[in-house]
């Protein structure tokens, strides 16, 4: 694995933290009641200081040394290498709450193995911590969607879509491409394939205790890890680097 | 024996006279539960309210560890207008019942949080003169004589201390940076000014409740000495970082040992409380829309609960 | 009532700031059920590591004694003084006991 390699690796896992927690930060103040405003908010921060420090690190990888606030402020869409999952809108609390259940396990499944790697003590260091978290971010919404999928007929149809129009998003978390190859070969990442059975057995135990049904065969889509985005993601963007952008060569 | 009403309200204002705490269950004039249920709510209203200004900039924070500072302390406001609805509901009162009130505009709400939020700077200017007013108001309540609002004010007061200071630095910051960055800060200072001195509310003379609940030690300080505290205080800081108070009036006074300042537009006071302020309708909207549109889930989960 | 119905109850919660000390109430929220009610008191109340054990009771099943009831509950224990040990003179060459 070449530093190249490294720092992209470090780059999408900073990524899918930093858009992640951009996206629930946008529920402050709005959540279906206070108990979860408050909730939200606390894995919006546990996924910001984990972006934090992985652009940290991937910032030093670079000639001159980049800042986390360098990566995350100053690269436009197309640099961005998050999964296109985490990027799509908030929609209602069950599309967030879908969109977070379905990363949850498989970040979970990834932090495991970033914790006990030892090609790169840091990051071991960072997924160990994250492990704690994702753990408990799990929990939160593995139950939320149990809920909601056994709740009222309303609650039913409404998760039940977000699933369906959230599951084409899946398949690029086990996607491997030319970065990842080198990174698993090193072991550093996972072997991304062999995640995706225990993330099935284990997302489809709560799918079906919820009462819902993983929808059959939608078109995946694929692309976050190479650039190519939804538009969400520049409409997001525009607003979380408005002010280093308008304002060049300052500190806040 | 029986006891008649006046006599138990004589014992009852003897005993707070007293400096003594009163606790849910025990007996309290009907017009003391009120004081308490509506000031309670206010705050608690307030404190939801007032996640909107800021929260608007989270998304849109110059940096990761502003961004992580701002969403944890608009997450600490939600967290104490929890802990103050939950004051609120050892008088018997629901706290859905309390937000219906203020969904519907019935109930009344700090006006600071109707002026908008207008640039970075103002995050920095709500957090020093906002949160420190409020501060300034809050640390006598937590000797307040009903224990549950103390007790949740001791919490509040604790967890708010680093609130003024993120506040703060964020001026501090800008006015160490460029023109642009220092024209901002003062202008943010220029238009919150004003209305963090009306947060004290209505001077002493014109102050309808404030007797009668400094007399039942449910306020400490008169309305216009913490406006003073306020003004002693803040005006030593903006000098330090190179701010200007937009005050033509401000003079110390040696002989009182505190600044004389200028007279407060009370008719703008007036005219926000009423609901004629610069964000009012934006602010109910937004907590309407967030209360409607979670009805569902709300339902869904009591529906969850009752099935397992 | 039937709107009533989508109330999340009252909660109230007690948290055992470390080891060695006791549960202690903190203050009350609302949830659906009693495992929200824990995860929700996590994220209410221990967000700066006040905690490291939860408890959780629905509000409504709490007995309280009446303040009505006080003199008669707690005035009795009033003249128990040699409950405490301030209550014996020992010779001063005695100490620590």
């Amino acid at each position: 694995m070449t530093n190249i390699q490294f720092r992209e690796t470090l780059i999408r896992l900073g990524d899918d933290s930093l858009i992640l927690a951009q996206r629930l930060a946008e529920w402050c103040g709005h959540a279906p009641i206070l108990e979860e405003d408050i909730a939200l908010t606390n894995i919006a921060l546990d996924l910001l200081g984990r972006a934090q420090n992985y652009l940290k690190l991937a910032g030093e990888l670079f000639d001159p040394v980049k800042s986390d606030d360098d990566l995350a402020y100053h690269r436009d869409a197309g640099e961005f290498r998050n999964l296109l999952l985490l990027e799509q809108p908030n929609g209602h609390f069950g599309d967030t709450i879908c969109r977070q259940f379905l990363f949850d396990y498989f970040s979970l499944l990834r932090a495991e193995h970033l914790s006990s790697q030892t090609v790169n003590e840091y990051v071991a260091a960072i997924a160990a911590k994250a492990v704690k978290e994702i753990r408990y971010h799990a929990y939160y919404s593995s139950k939320w969607i149990k809920r909601l999928g056994d709740g009222t007929a309303e609650s039913h149809d409404k998760i039940q879509g977000s699933l369906d129009n959230l599951w084409k998003y899946t398949h690029e978390m086990f996607a491997v491409d030319d970065f990842d190859r080198a990174s698993i070969e090193a072991g550093l990442l996972p072997e991304l394939s062999e995640l995706k059975q225990v993330w099935a057995k284990r997302v489809g135990e709560v799918i079906s205790e919820a009462t819902l049904t993983i929808p059959s065969n939608p078109n995946m889509e694929i692309g976050g890890r190479q650039g190519e985005h939804t538009p969400h993601l520049a409409v997001m963007l525009e607003e979380m680097q408005v002010l280093p952008r308008t304002y060049p060569g300052t500190t806040w | 024996m029986v006891v008649s009403q006046e006599q138990l309200t004589k014992q009852f204002n003897a005993y707070v006279a007293d400096d003594k705490k009163i606790e849910p269950k025990d007996w309290m004039p009907d017009a003391y539960r009120k004081t308490l249920v509506r000031q309670i709510s206010q705050h608690a209203h307030s404190e939801i309210i007032g996640m909107l200004p800021e929260g608007a900039w989270i998304t849109r924070a110059p940096s990761l560890k502003r961004k992580a500072i701002l969403l944890a302390k608009v997450q600490d406001e939600a967290g104490h207008g929890l802990y103050l609805y939950s004051a609120c509901e050892t008088l018997g009162v629901e706290r859905d019942d309390l937000v219906a009130d203020l969904l519907s505009g019935k109930a009344k709400y700090s006006s600071i949080f109707n002026y908008p939020s207008k640039t970075w700077a103002d995050i920095g200017a709500i957090g020093w003169l906002v949160d420190g007013a409020a501060i300034m108001n809050q640390v006598p309540l937590c000797r307040c004589s009903y224990g549950p609002y103390a007790r949740a004010m001791v919490r509040v007061c604790k967890e708010e201390s680093f609130h003024q200071r993120q506040g703060y630095t964020i001026m501090m910051e800008l006015m160490k940076g460029t023109k642009e960055q220092r024209d901002m800060a003062q202008d943010a200072l220029n238009r919150w000014w004003w209305p963090s001195l009306m947060m004290f509310g209505p001077s002493d003379k014109d102050s309808k409740h404030s007797a009668q609940s400094m007399s039942w030690n449910i306020k400490r300080f008169s309305n216009d000495e913490l406006r003073q505290r306020m003004v002693d205080m803040t005006v030593p800081q903006a000098e330090l970082i190179g701010l200007k108070i937009p005050d033509p009036d401000l003079k110390w006074n040696e002989k009182k040992g505190g600044y004389d300042f200028g007279e407060i537009n009370w008719d703008e006071f007036y005219e926000v409380i009423a609901g004629n302020g610069p964000c009012n309708e934006e602010r109910l909207e937004a907590r309407n829309k967030a209360h409607d549109d979670g009805e569902w889930v709300r339902k869904a989960a009591m529906a969850y609960a009752e099935k397992h | 009532m039937s709107e009533k119905k989508n109330n999340w109850p009252l909660w109230e919660v007690f948290i055992r700031s470390r080891q060695g000390l006791g549960h202690r109430h903190v203050g009350s929220l609302h949830a659906a059920d009693a495992e929200m009610a824990i995860g929700n008191a996590r994220d209410v109340y221990t967000r700066r590591q006040e905690g490291v054990s939860i408890w959780v009771v629905p509000a409504e099943e709490i007995t309280a004694s009446s303040p009505d009831d006080s003199e008669a509950l707690y005035d009795p224990a009033n003249d128990k003084v040699y409950r405490h040990p301030t209550f014996f003179d020992l010779p001063d060459e005695v100490n620590h006991m």
